[in-house]
């Protein structure tokens, strides 16, 4: 009895808790939301339904001298060709370390791993003054050419579902003589399409709210990214202009983002939960 | 007996093949770089003029320079309070959604959303409400009978940063602890269950000691996140000229680079981050041979 009891004010405190939580989650894209849909003179009212509400902030954006279409189809490009290099070049080593023995196939994989886990800003100097050698700096090259070298995340995050995947298979394969490349290819690729699915979601999120790289080497409008372009509308608004036009950039920016998450949420959280499993 | 095919004949080369972009960006794009940083640290130069030898001089030169300093103070404040925040707030939403109660989904989905957006984006949207004079947070503190607070002004900037970091990461924070929280073994709580004890005991005996990996697993993607930070500073802190009421490490190095064209110093001051990082690191591994439980 009192254990029943007891479930009950947990229960209470549980749902208390997470709706608060949720709340507080939810409320600034509400708002965001809910802004971008007031008129120009309305911006700073503190009403979560727009009253009289319009449409011309979206139309705005396509008048400002930032060209949006541009910055969407730049981020589109840039975020769509890195998802493709990692998910080829990081599949192809993964492959490697799950299932082909070969001399110094740990040293390496630990190598890789321990790329991980130093920050991104140091290789971020010597990268730039190579690139700025081979006047690439302004052209989207830089962004993509290190998508297609592999990377630690995409190889270790593929390995490990690799490695769910039955020996025997292989084995078998082997016996009927199919080659290195032929099991890749026909059993590793379509038996981890989950696997992939998760890693490209995971790549093209990160490649289109990523701020630095493109910062430095598509630092000027209007020929840059989304996440470059808002940062400079903002810092223009801030001196006097329409939050409400602002407002309608943040969200059609987040909008494919979130419309591929709602599809797509299970790849996302177990690309999560397989990345944060034990080696 | 190690695991694996052994390539046979021709397929040596194919093997090559299929890890050449990895050795490529091991060699040339990782520790490539990293020597060049190492190079360069002991460096002066501005990319205009030819590259002069400075020896340890830039690094003399950061312990002397109070803008660095500061950014080393920021940087190091800021991971004191983002880490355990993100790390105890994730750790308990995800205890909440495991206690098999409805609308896992709706909530894990909400929880979710600022993990999916970019910092760029959601940034916007809290400089409206930490605005002073309209933003929506001071609004409802004047209605509250309080007074207006600038949020981004220099003492309060950190902590309003801080918690918009902690805001943005609670979802990917939760997802990792809720897989090891589904992984603990049904049979623990049944057989303690047995022997009387009720849900707060069972927390205590059985949940808290087997989510120690979780919480190794992610106090160190958190640390790594904190130095690595800059995204919402950039965006919530940026003042005129390109400075910031909050300089990070990460701000300085950018701004030292591509704002003053010191590659040298900058390259110095991403060695010591990546140093503190590295030392950090060695510490949690040790700890983690001494506090995380594996089952």
């Amino acid at each position: 009895m009192t254990n029943r009891r007891q479930k009950f004010i947990l229960d209470l405190i549980t749902y208390t808790l997470l709706i608060l939580g949720a709340v507080i989650m939810i409320t600034p894209f509400l708002w965001m939301v809910a802004t971008s849909f007031k008129f120009p003179a309305d911006q700073f009212t503190k009403t979560i339904i727009p009253n009289p509400a319009t449409i011309n902030n979206f139309k705005e954006l396509f008048g400002t001298h930032l060209d949006f279409p541009l910055l969407f189809y730049n981020s589109f490009l840039i975020s769509g060709l890195i998802t493709i290099g990692q998910i080829v070049t990081c599949a192809m080593a993964a492959f490697c370390f799950a299932v082909v023995n070969f001399r110094y196939r740990n040293l390496l994989f630990t190598l890789l791993l321990i790329t991980m886990m130093i920050p991104a800003q140091v290789t971020l100097i010597p990268n730039f003054i190579i690139f700025k050698w081979m006047h690439l700096i302004g052209t989207k090259a830089p962004l993509l050419i290190p998508a297609f070298m592999g990377g630690a995340f995409g190889t270790f995050l593929l390995r490990q579902y690799f490695l769910t995947i039955p020996r025997d298979l292989v084995d078998a394969a082997r016996v009927d003589g199919a080659s290195l490349l032929r099991i890749f290819w026909n059993i590793y690729m379509p038996l981890s399409k989950p696997a992939l699915a998760a890693l490209a979601i995971f790549t093209f999120q990160g490649a289109w709210n990523d701020l630095l790289h493109p910062l430095i080497y598509l630092p000027s409008v209007p020929n840059t990214t989304l996440t470059v372009g808002l940062a400079f509308f903002q810092q223009q608004v801030a001196q006097g202009g329409k939050f409400t036009v602002l407002m309608a950039g943040g969200l059609i920016s987040i909008l494919p983002l979130i419309i591929v998450f709602f599809i797509a949420q299970r790849q996302f959280i177990e690309g999560i939960s397989l990345s944060g499993v034990k080696r | 007996m190690e695991y694996g095919l052994k390539p046979l004949g021709r397929e040596r080369f194919w093997l090559l093949l299929l890890l050449a972009p990895t050795l490529i960006g091991l060699i040339f794009g990782a520790f490539g770089s990293i020597l060049a940083t190492i190079i360069l640290s002991f460096m002066k130069w501005d990319l205009l003029t030819p590259p002069t030898w400075a020896g340890i001089e830039n690094y003399i030169a950061l312990f002397t320079n109070e803008k660095f300093n500061t950014a080393l103070t920021n940087t190091i404040k800021f991971s004191a309070m983002y880490v355990p925040g993100v790390v105890i707030i994730s750790m308990f939403v995800a205890i909440l959604l495991n206690r098999k109660i409805k609308g896992v989904t709706v909530f894990r989905t909400i929880y979710f959303l600022p993990c999916v957006t970019s910092a760029v984006a959601t940034a916007l949207i809290w400089n409206m409400i930490y605005g002073k004079d309209t933003g929506i947070l001071n609004y409802v503190i004047q209605h509250l009978g309080g007074q207006s607070i600038c949020w981004l002004c220099t003492d309060k900037a950190m902590m309003s940063v801080v918690i918009v970091n902690i805001w943005g990461a609670i979802g990917e924070g939760m997802i990792i602890f809720l897989a090891g929280l589904t992984a603990i073994p049904r049979e623990y709580y049944e057989a303690t269950k047995v022997d009387g004890a009720n849900e707060i005991q069972q927390f205590f005996r059985i949940t808290i000691p087997l989510v120690t990996p979780s919480i190794f697993f992610m106090t160190l993607i958190a640390t790594i996140n904190a130095f690595q930070a800059y995204d919402y500073i950039y965006m919530l802190t940026r003042r005129s000229q390109g400075d910031s009421s909050v300089p990070v490490v990460v701000f300085s190095i950018y701004r030292n680079a591509w704002n003053f064209f010191n590659y040298g110093g900058a390259s110095a001051q991403a060695i010591e981050l990546a140093i503190i990082v590295i030392v950090l690191m060695g510490i949690y591994f040790w700890m983690e041979k001494r506090f995380v439980v594996y089952e």
